[in-house]
């Protein structure tokens, strides 16, 4: 457990170093939430119909989404993607390490702290200014935070399978944008998961993305009641074991196959 | 024992081939071609303790296929290979706990990172007890001179500076064996000395095994005992320095300077091969006069400013090896 710890230590630092980008995705997330609030706004105020999340909470929804953003599997952990690429890979296959769980280190690492670095101010100025409410509760907060733990392994793991995949395509970047529109629709980024029709409900319950951001989220809002946060919790977890366990296979598949080919 | 024993090692590569065009890339998406591609065909040697071996071979050789096997990344296709009795890609994690790696070409070490952290981090994942990487990197820092450079990150090092970094970063686990694959490639020339003389003290001084493979002829010469030189995926030659000289050619060289630029030379036991100005080389074979008695001889008829002998160069040398194997 310890060498991975570090390695997850090592990829926050170096995440941290880039500020720069923070501030500009900070600026950039806060115009996007702004506009967005307001078209929420203008739907809610144009419909008659009761809607099943109340405009408060749409618009609470609306700010934890573009404040944890990067908690979805955008884009991959660029450092691994050229270690494929030009074959320095070798070097991590002379490690005394699990290859899988080393890179899942590396992958979560990246995947956190750009997230913490932004989520903070934003939080904290759509709270102040712009509609975000507090949570529903002390135990709704706790809630939350535990669920973006679980998120962040659920987004790892399927930030590893795309990373994976690399060992066949090289050129990755098709399968990883269309997986993050994939995830970023069905995570509810764009339209809120309560706000999907009826029937797509149950499926959308069903599949991983949910866990991503939408179950957090709800837990936030009270808009799911802290008695099923148990289910919910499970929920990303089990999926997180599933993806972590497809990945393993694939990446001993595509491990048998590189050393099998070398190069 | 020997560190490294290698029995009949054979790799070979498929490689998918498909026809040129758009046709041809249709028709792979349901059928592909494969070719055999022989890397290895059945290499044996072995490796003793404290050696420094020099394993050479023009590009696509087979070395990398090798080291890559050695190292436990690659798995064979037929041959017993035992590296400090283990076999490499059967006990992977405990295999490469005990050996050390360099790639020249790529780093080991975090780009974002300031070096000692790069450090720390392998002890981690080595899992070195913290009073031993202490020891172990008080040890590196003072005879690879690191100190200025552990805080700095490692984009910011020269090549050089990261190639001893590098180096440093192989060796915190205290491998037994070391393998260096093109360590100075890149390098300029001090750079590179201070590259071999680190090699050379850390396989004097503590006995470390030392495989090394290189295109850099001067590494070879000035560091291995013992060459093993291969091409094709077999082993062409295995021994001194000097026994692959025999191999080639037993010529010498002796390159005059004349006292007189207009003086021409000939009436002896060797042949002018090259002449600039002033500056003469001849090849003479030792079989058939001796370097002494053909200096005397040239000496006695001619006036001389200065002369020497030399051996033709290590990397003429392999390049006729290599040419000849490839015809």
């Amino acid at each position: 457990m310890r060498p991975y710890l570090a390695i997850v230590s090592a990829g926050v630092r170096v995440m941290l170093q880039y500020r720069a980008a923070a501030a500009a995705g900070f600026a950039t997330q806060l115009f996007w939430g702004w506009i967005r609030v307001a078209i929420f706004g203008a739907f809610y105020a144009s419909s008659s119909a009761t809607q099943p999340m109340s405009l408060e909470d749409t618009i609470s929804y609306l700010w934890l989404t573009q404040a944890l953003l990067l908690l979805l599997p955008f884009r991959l952990d660029s450092d691994l993607v050229a270690m494929i690429r030009d074959g320095t890979v070798a070097y991590e296959l002379t490690r005394p390490a699990d290859l899988y769980w080393y890179w899942f280190s590396r992958t979560l690492a990246s995947r956190t702290a750009p997230m913490l670095l932004r989520a903070g101010p934003l939080l904290l100025v759509s709270g102040l200014f712009f509609g975000l409410a507090a949570p529903d509760s002390l135990s709704a907060l706790a809630a939350f935070l535990v669920s973006v733990g679980a998120a962040l392994l659920l987004s790892s793991a399927f930030t590893m399978l795309m990373s994976i995949s690399l060992l066949w395509t090289i050129a990755g970047d098709g399968i990883s944008r269309l997986i993050s529109m994939i995830a970023q629709f069905l995570s509810g980024s764009y339209v809120p998961l309560p706000l999907f029709p009826q029937w797509a409900q149950p499926a959308l319950a069903l599949l991983p993305f949910a866990g991503l951001t939408d179950t957090p989220f709800r837990l936030y809002l009270g808009h799911l009641p802290l008695s099923s946060f148990p289910t919910a919790i499970a929920h990303q977890l089990l999926w997180t074991a599933v993806l972590v366990l497809v990945g393993r296979l694939a990446l001993a598949r595509g491990l048998r196959r590189m050393v099998v080919q070398g190069g | 024992m020997p560190v490294i024993a290698v029995e009949n090692l054979s790799k070979t590569y498929w490689v998918s081939e498909r026809a040129p065009g758009t046709w041809g890339a249709l028709k792979s998406l349901v059928h592909r071609r494969h070719r055999a591609v022989e890397a290895l065909g059945g290499i044996s040697f072995t490796i003793q303790p404290g050696e420094l071996v020099g394993y050479i071979g023009p590009n696509g050789a087979g070395k990398s296929t090798t080291v890559k096997v050695l190292s436990g990344i690659l798995v064979p296709s037929g041959g017993a290979v035992t590296v400090l009795g283990r076999t490499p890609w059967q006990e992977r994690a405990a295999h490469v706990a005990h050996i050390g790696v360099v790639f020249g070409q790529r780093t080991q070490l975090w780009w974002d990172l300031p070096v000692i952290e790069s450090f720390d981090l392998l002890r981690e994942i080595y899992r070195v007890p913290r009073e031993d990487y202490r020891k172990t990197l008080d040890e590196l820092v003072e005879t690879m001179a690191l100190s200025e450079l552990l805080d700095t990150p490692v984009r910011l090092l020269s090549l050089g500076q990261r190639m001893r970094c590098d180096l440093a970063a192989a060796l915190l686990h205290r491998p037994e064996l070391l393998f260096l694959d093109e360590p100075t490639i890149g390098l300029d020339a001090i750079a590179k000395l201070t590259v071999r003389n680190l090699v050379k003290r850390l396989n004097r001084d503590q006995g470390l095994t030392v495989i090394l493979t290189t295109h850099d002829m001067d590494d070879i010469e000035s560091l291995c005992s013992r060459v093993i030189l291969i091409n094709r995926g077999k082993i062409l030659l295995d021994g001194t320095l000097e026994r692959m000289r025999q191999l080639v050619t037993t010529e010498r060289r002796l390159v005059i300077i004349l006292a007189d630029e207009s003086t021409w030379i000939d009436g002896v036991q060797a042949r002018v091969i090259h002449r600039d100005g002033a500056r003469l080389t001849l090849s003479f074979d030792p079989d058939q006069i001796s370097a002494a008695e053909l200096i005397g001889d040239i000496t006695s008829h001619y006036p001389i400013r200065d002369l020497y002998v030399e051996a033709a160069p290590i990397e003429e040398i392999v390049a006729q090896i290599y040419q000849d194997t490839h015809t």
